[in-house]
């Protein structure tokens, strides 16, 4: 195999905000690759880029080696299919598919001698290939259809035919499948991945929705704010995340806080566990991942650390139940039932114990001191304690009135719904549950972004204000001295 | 007692009355007028009139050719308006929209009567002589009607999907080829709207030639009114019978386009 596609140093940035923030990707020729990723997290804009709707504000996009940015999206080798369709309502189902070909009629039957014979054989051609392309598709004999009066699978399967019938060295699909139900959705995954394998192009696949990114494709890129968070297969991304926020959208999952004690053995829920992982630093802080069906629980005495049941769902294939043990909430998937209240205990597999590292453990901004009690940052004003800044060697004369940087761990900032009593407030844009509390992601109105840890439970949007104990405002170093 | 309850029905009589005595009654007038000679007797005098009679034949030819002319010269200078209007790069809070609509809040006469000061202010400036004629009134034609060109046109296109023409260039479309092949197709509910705007009512107006034309120019509309006010009603009402027989045509031709091509973009008209 060789690289088609290559993406290096890419950035898009809209309003001076990076999209897409420095993403480096080689797309194999053949390929099945999709862009995974929660709405807004750049996965569209890359696509678009790459089709040439949208030009990069920075890096290099090469196709076969060659640059493209220069060439216009009419002259690209790659066909798309839009999230909506776009068919065109004017055309029938064959003339919305033999739209390109049409428009290559120039390239067309150029052995064909005489100007009529050559119109004649140009005009068999394209009916064979649309006729091809619908037969791919599965849509036979539709060729005169209104395509307003087909359904939406329908449709969508004009939309990829009209794609592929042009033999693009790549396809881009972008959310094809979003406005289908779900057994459509199913039904066309499949054929999709036939699809693929039949023609032999490079499919580029953009979706939000895990589970169509793991059954069809050979790799997954996973992205969040415009980063790759992680690039590999199906069973790499599910298996070994390389971070909380991957595991946590790719399947279900416990994600535990813990502590690495020294190689192969790492701490969480108030027991030592056994595992495969080495290289961290002693004691370090660390996220533990553990899917579901990855825990086995059994009767109390037999197992690693002992809970109670607290809630039990049949799911069809197998109970979901929900265990507390040493105040750690974890989420079980099993098919033998144990009912709620009963106590049981847990067992994991020492390499089904996945240790991932903490992207950071604090929050680093900005700040200005205004006086002795006083520091400015995020645009609120907080009370701050000398002592605190002192005993981290720093001298009452630099850092007042100074631009400094300071720290905040994420465990140490308190929400409250009262914002009015807040300095700041904000928005909860983002949570993941980590078994004994949850750590949000909380946007405040002017735009700064805080790591929460706290056991409070909180919805999506939920407004709340932010407090900070002056003990718990660090400084880290002074910026400027002016 | 019987309670007394208003039907919905009841809620169209004013404008059933309304409508009755001042539409449907002219009208029967008009039919009537039309039908009778000078004696008030029946006939078909005044159509066959009509056609025999030269001069009245080729002001009706004249009339068609000037509405035919006016409505090409707004279609080509409207539809690459509308096109840029309705690009939201170009027309960011449709101020650039609104600036051509302005004209149209000015009164229609004074603005005729402005373009011929306007026409000899020029003359006079430029030391050349302006002969009012054909080509005038058309200008003045052009510049009254060219805004209901742009506006159906202007909110076909603005409700279109982007994502036509991306799908139209990664299929290998030119951006001219864009435009023929999709924009233009798809735009054609707004340009049947837009076409009948505006060849309607140049076929039947006499003030513009009036003005501009400097009685070199008779139009249909001229002619209808000069039989009016001479008190020939008659040939007048045939005339008028004979314009919205050619407005009912149109008016028919558009419809059934349009029910042909409503599928996208919409019809406004």
């Amino acid at each position: 195999m060789s690289t088609l596609i290559e993406l290096k140093d890419v950035c898009k940035a809209y309003d001076g905000q990076n999209v897409v923030d420095h993403v480096n990707l080689n797309i194999e020729k053949g390929e099945f690759v999709t862009l995974l990723g929660p709405s807004g997290c750049g996965k569209t804009t890359t696509l678009r880029m790459i089709a040439g709707f949208e030009k990069p504000t920075d890096g290099e996009i090469l196709l076969d080696g060659k640059s493209v940015l220069d060439i216009p999206p009419h002259l690209r080798p790659v066909n798309t299919v839009f999230q909506r369709y776009a068919l065109f309502p004017h055309l029938n189902v064959f003339d919305n598919i033999a739209f390109g070909l049409k428009l290559k009629k120039k390239e067309l039957c150029r052995e064909v001698k005489g100007f009529w014979a050559r119109q004649k054989a140009i005009k068999a051609l394209i009916s064979e290939k649309v006729k091809k392309a619908l037969k791919i598709v599965g849509l036979t004999d539709y060729e005169y259809r209104n395509v307003t009066s087909l359904s939406g699978g329908q449709q969508q399967r004009v939309a990829i035919a009209r794609a592929i019938v042009n033999e693009p060295q790549v396809l881009l699909l972008d959310e094809p499948l979003g406005a289908l139900d779900l057994k459509m959705r199913q039904e066309m995954q499949l054929e999709l991945k036939n699809m693929h394998r039949r023609l032999g192009i490079t499919f580029v696949y953009v979706t939000h929705d895990q589970e169509e990114a793991l059954t069809m494709s050979d790799r997954i890129v996973v992205m969040k704010n415009g980063i790759i968070h992680q690039v590999g297969t199906p069973i790499d991304i599910y298996n070994e995340p390389s971070n909380a926020f991957v595991a946590d959208f790719i399947g279900e999952s416990n994600i535990i806080n813990g502590i690495m004690l020294e190689d192969k053995l790492v701490r969480f829920a108030g027991a030592e566990f056994v595992c495969v992982d080495s290289g961290f630093e002693k004691n370090q802080t660390i996220d533990v991942v553990i899917r579901p069906e990855d825990i086995y629980l059994m009767d109390e005495e037999k197992g690693q650390i002992k809970g109670v049941v607290i809630s039990s769902l049949f799911k069809g294939v197998h109970y979901e139940m929900s265990v507390i043990a040493n105040k750690v909430e974890f989420l079980i998937h099993s098919t033998t039932e144990w009912k709620a209240g009963e106590k049981v205990s847990l067992y994991i597999r020492p390499d089904d114990i996945h240790i991932m590292k903490k992207e950071k453990n604090s929050n680093v901004i900005n700040a200005k001191v205004l006086n002795e009690t006083e520091i400015e940052f995020a645009d609120g004003i907080f009370n701050y304690d000398k002592k605190t800044f002192e005993n981290g060697g720093f001298s009452e004369n630099d850092y007042l009135k100074e631009e400094v940087k300071i720290s905040i761990d994420f465990d140490k900032i308190d929400l409250t719904d009262y914002e009015d009593s807040a300095p700041i407030a904000g928005n909860i844009v983002s949570s993941i549950f980590k078994g004994d509390k949850y750590q949000y992601v909380v946007k405040s109105d002017n735009g700064f972004d805080f790591f929460v840890d706290t056991e409070d439970e909180y919805d999506s949007n939920d407004r709340v204000g932010i407090t900070i104990k002056p003990e718990d405002i660090k400084l880290e170093r002074i910026i400027s001295s002016k | 007692m019987k309670k007394i309850t208003i039907k919905r029905k009841y809620l169209a009589f004013p404008y059933a009355i309304f409508m009755l005595l001042f539409v449907l009654l002219p009208l029967a007038l008009i039919v009537f007028y039309a039908f009778t000679n000078a004696d008030g007797s029946i006939s078909l005098e005044n159509f066959i009139n009509f056609f025999t009679d030269g001069v009245t034949f080729n002001s009706f030819l004249d009339s068609i050719w000037i509405a035919f002319i006016t409505t090409v010269i707004c279609f080509v200078i409207g539809f690459p308006v509308a096109y840029i209007l309705a690009n939201k790069k170009y027309n960011r809070n449709k101020t650039l929209f609104l600036l051509f609509l302005l004209p149209m809040w000015i009164n229609f006469l004074l603005r005729t009567i402005a373009t011929r000061a306007m026409f000899e202010a020029f003359g006079s400036w430029l030391d050349i002589e302006i002969t009012f004629g054909k080509a005038t009134t058309i200008f003045g034609m052009v510049y009254n009607f060219l805004p209901f060109m742009i506006i159906p046109i202007y909110s076909t296109l603005s409700s279109l999907d982007k994502s036509y023409t991306e799908a139209a260039l990664d299929l290998g479309a030119t951006p001219t080829k864009v435009i023929t092949r999709v924009i233009l197709p798809l735009a054609i509910p707004g340009i049947i709207s837009g076409i009948t705007m505006v060849f309607m009512p140049t076929l039947s107006t006499f003030v513009i030639s009036d003005l501009l034309g400097n009685n070199l120019v008779q139009l249909l509309g001229n002619i209808i009114n000069l039989e009016f006010t001479q008190n020939s009603w008659n040939y007048g009402s045939a005339l008028s019978i004979i314009l919205l027989l050619l407005m009912g045509l149109t008016m028919f031709i558009e419809k059934k386009y349009n029910n042909k091509t409503q599928t996208a973009g919409g019809r406004i008209w």
